[in-house]
């Protein structure tokens, strides 16, 4: 490899050296030979730049990650920026030593071929503040809420791994940590691993990515919370023939059976054979070229922490409507969300069954300023006859792409009539490697 | 137990019978004609130049659309399922928005890495190659390169090389139609690239000053001389104490024209037209990006009357 670095070098310095030599004299005597061998020279240019563009892509051969365009990126991470050979240099502000020269460098290869086998690293920071009191679910003042490193790469031309680690106050999880099999046979995507499930769609989403703070009530009173449904399994999914111009796509999910946090457990599995299973149908359409919707039923089947003989199910109903001016995308959108998810509950001395949702509204004012706003109202997954609601005002500040500060005034009143008022207030930001937009 | 067996039989039930329905299904009806996705117009219109009439060819992105910004829409999962050949532009140009696109794709054929899978940076000439280290103090700088290359008629030349080969491959029968087609895009854009420099000649060394870092290999091929950004850094939007730069920069260098993307906003490009007396030239950096633009000599034709008109215009 190193001798065909070599090779290349000596081509790329040699060739247009020689092509200029053999110019100089016919040049200075408007010889009728020149356009000869100005055509000669052209000629020469293009060997040389279609032999640096050989040379990487041996390069990326030589390391199984992805080649300059293709350098993985997380579905479910906001962040736009750098890709691999950005990811040992944190950024040490100010260490600014690009030099974007007028020198020709042909072809465009990409890091070093040591640097390619890397995966791509990346780092976000979510601070949140709060102030006002909460006597149901009291929040710090302040505190580092989460710390998520990601790890992706291309395994190899038919998987790509993902890992997720996220680093609370006190102690670390593993968030996501999945091999996709990107090339199976008749259209066919399946994950291996522990990821978030495909229940409705905050349910998929990392905290950085969501349009708020928080998570919806129905998040914490049906599905588990924070971590929602988000356990060691398999999934499979599939685009599915459906009328022209709509998008249909079914998943299908099995998992241990364990998710939830302590004081919210969806689903507990007592023994081996108590699996949950999730599944998803998604149905996509663009109205205009700038507006679509976009509906979805989930279920999920599991047991809960009664035991082996206690079933808990959810059914869900979720649909974004999108818009976005293509002409100004980088100005302009506006997305409107709702979540409907039952539950049905078995417990002693009879089954809870319980609803909530949320719908919320978000539209970007200008490059850098988002406003929205949240409704949420949700039984309580033990107790349906007691149902918590509230409202949200969210506005949103991007200094870059790459951080971001909001602020959230959230009312909620509790079962039994406790009102609460806060001011949630959050600073996140992200180096590394670049992760896609979610959608 | 007996419950418990029951449950995990259920879901074993759900699963399978999600598989055998989806594998029943038949999979989308392959036309004789090689499929070619592209994410950008401009290799759209490269492609359809070699290919003809046995390619059937979409972009993803749209020729008015930021192609840094596109949406991971699902509908364009139908397109790629259905692709032979993923011709992209490359140099983390789409890393925004492509990545998810291919993995959820379920098409074999055009993963990273694939037959299918061809990044047209490799034949192209690539300007603003970062040297030593790059941290986002510069704004969300391309590292490998600026990616906005195809606006230089020799490397559309190159490109549409690169795809014929990479049709030929797909498609060996076909092979000397697309050489033959080559050959004739390359006669014609020869023939073309005289009469754009010839009309370009009067106005070499002219400086301008663009919106976003989308202009180097145009203005290298033509001998333009861009000596400023509107935008302050790479993805960010302007600032005042930049504007305020820049507009003293012009002001000395004597810069009377800013090119604008069609996909940014025009009110900082025309206050700064307004100080300093420079047109504001909304000019296209992709086929497509207004109607009747709707292929790669008509890209050029368009770009080359309106700065003409601009550089006439000003001085
Ligand atoms: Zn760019």
């Amino acid at each position: 490899m190193r001798a065909l670095n070599f090779l290349g070098t000596v081509l790329l310095v040699s060739l247009p050296g020689y092509a200029v030599q053999g110019d100089t004299p016919q040049a200075a005597s408007a010889n009728p030979d020149n356009a000869v061998l100005m055509q000669k020279i052209r000629d020469l240019e293009d060997r040389v730049i279609a032999l640096e563009g050989e040379i990487r892509q041996m390069k990326a051969q030589e390391a199984p990650v992805a080649p300059p365009a293709a350098a993985p990126a997380n579905a479910e991470s906001n962040t736009h920026a750098a890709g691999p050979t950005l990811q040992s240099q944190v950024p040490t502000l100010g260490a600014v030593t690009s030099g974007t020269g007028t020198q020709v460098v042909l072809g465009g290869a990409g890091g070093s071929a040591a640097k390619a086998l890397n995966p791509d690293i990346s780092a976000i920071g979510d601070f949140i503040s709060v102030a006002g009191h909460n006597p149901v679910q009291p929040s710090p003042s302040l505190e580092m809420h989460e710390s998520e490193l990601g790890f992706q790469a291309i395994i190899d031309p038919y998987a790509r791994g993902d890992f997720f680690l996220s680093f609370g106050e006190e102690g670390v999880t593993l968030e996501e940590g999945y091999i996709t099999f990107t090339a199976l046979p008749r259209g066919f995507v399946a994950k291996v691993g522990k990821m978030r499930s495909a229940f409705g769609k905050v349910n998929t989403l990392h905290n950085h990515v969501l349009p708020w703070v928080d998570r919806p009530l129905v998040t914490n009173n049906l599905v588990g919370g924070e971590d929602g449904i988000d356990d060691a399994g398999v999934s499979i999914e599939r685009i599915l023939p459906a009328p022209k111009g709509i998008f249909l796509e079914a998943t299908g999910q099995l998992f241990r059976g364990d998710s939830g946090t302590q004081q919210s457990p969806v689903f507990r599995a007592s023994g081996k054979g108590d699996v949950s299973a999730v599944a998803h149908l998604r149905s996509y359409r663009d109205l205009t070229e700038s507006t679509n919707i976009d509906l979805g039923l989930s279920y999920a089947r599991g047991h809960n922490n009664l035991g082996t003989n206690f079933l808990t199910q959810l059914y869900g109903i979720d649909a974004t409507l999108r818009w976005k001016p293509l002409r100004r995308s980088i100005y302009h959108s506006f997305i409107g969300r709702g979540e409907f998810t039952w539950s049905q509950r078995q417990q002693l001395p009879s089954e809870q069954r319980a609803f909530g949702f949320y719908t919320s509204g978000d539209y970007q004012l200008g490059r850098r300023w988002f406003v929205g706003g949240r409704f949420d109202r949700s039984d309580r997954s033990e107790f349906a006859n007691l149902t918590d609601q509230g409202a949200s005002a969210v506005l949103t500040y991007w200094p870059s792409e790459f951080s971001q500060v909001r602020g959230q005034y959230r009312y909620t009143r509790y079962a039994g009539n406790i009102d609460t008022n806060e001011f949630l207030m959050q600073v996140m930001f992200s180096l590394g490697a670049h992760g896609a937009h979610p959608f | 137990m007996r419950r418990r067996s029951r449950s995990f039989r259920f879901t074993m039930f759900v699963a399978s019978a999600l598989l055998l329905w989806t594998l029943a299904l038949p999979i989308g009806a392959h036309a004789k004609k090689v499929t070619v996705v592209t994410s950008t117009t401009d290799m759209a219109a490269l492609t359809q130049e070699v290919g003809g009439d046995k390619v059937s060819v979409e972009s993803i992105a749209k020729g008015y659309q930021d192609p840094h910004f596109v949406e991971a829409k699902p509908s364009f999962l139908l397109k790629l399922r259905q692709a032979d050949l993923l011709v992209v532009v490359g140099l983390q140009l789409e890393i925004g928005w492509l990545p998810p696109l291919i993995n959820q794709s379920g098409n074999p054929r055009i993963q990273v890495g694939a037959p299918g899978y061809l990044d047209a940076s490799q034949f192209a000439e690539i300007l603003e190659i970062p040297q030593g280290t790059v941290t986002r103090a510069e704004g969300d700088v391309h590292p490998l390169g600026n990616p906005h290359y195809w606006l230089d008629p020799d490397n559309g030349r190159r490109i549409a090389r690169g795809i014929a080969n990479k049709l030929s491959e797909a498609d060996p029968g076909d092979a000397a139609y697309f050489q033959q087609r080559f050959q004739d895009f390359d006669n014609r854009l020869t023939a073309a690239e005289q009469k754009w420099e010839g009309e370009m000649k009067p106005y070499r060394g002219r400086k301008v000053v663009t919106y976003h870092r989308s202009f180097p290999n145009f203005a290298k091929h033509f001998g333009l001389d861009v000596i400023g950004y509107v935008e302050p850094r790479p993805g960010i939007p302007p600032t005042p104490t930049h504007t305020l730069e820049l507009i003293q920069l012009m002001r000395r260098e004597t810069c009377k024209v800013v090119l604008v993307e069609p996909y940014f906003d025009l009110k900082t490009p025309q206050s700064i037209g307004r100080e300093t007396g420079a047109q504001v030239v909304v000019y296209l950096p992709s086929v497509g990006g207004e109607k009747g633009v709707e292929d790669y000599f008509k890209l050029f034709d368009y770009d080359i009357d309106l700065l003409i008109k601009a550089f006439s215009a000003t001085r």
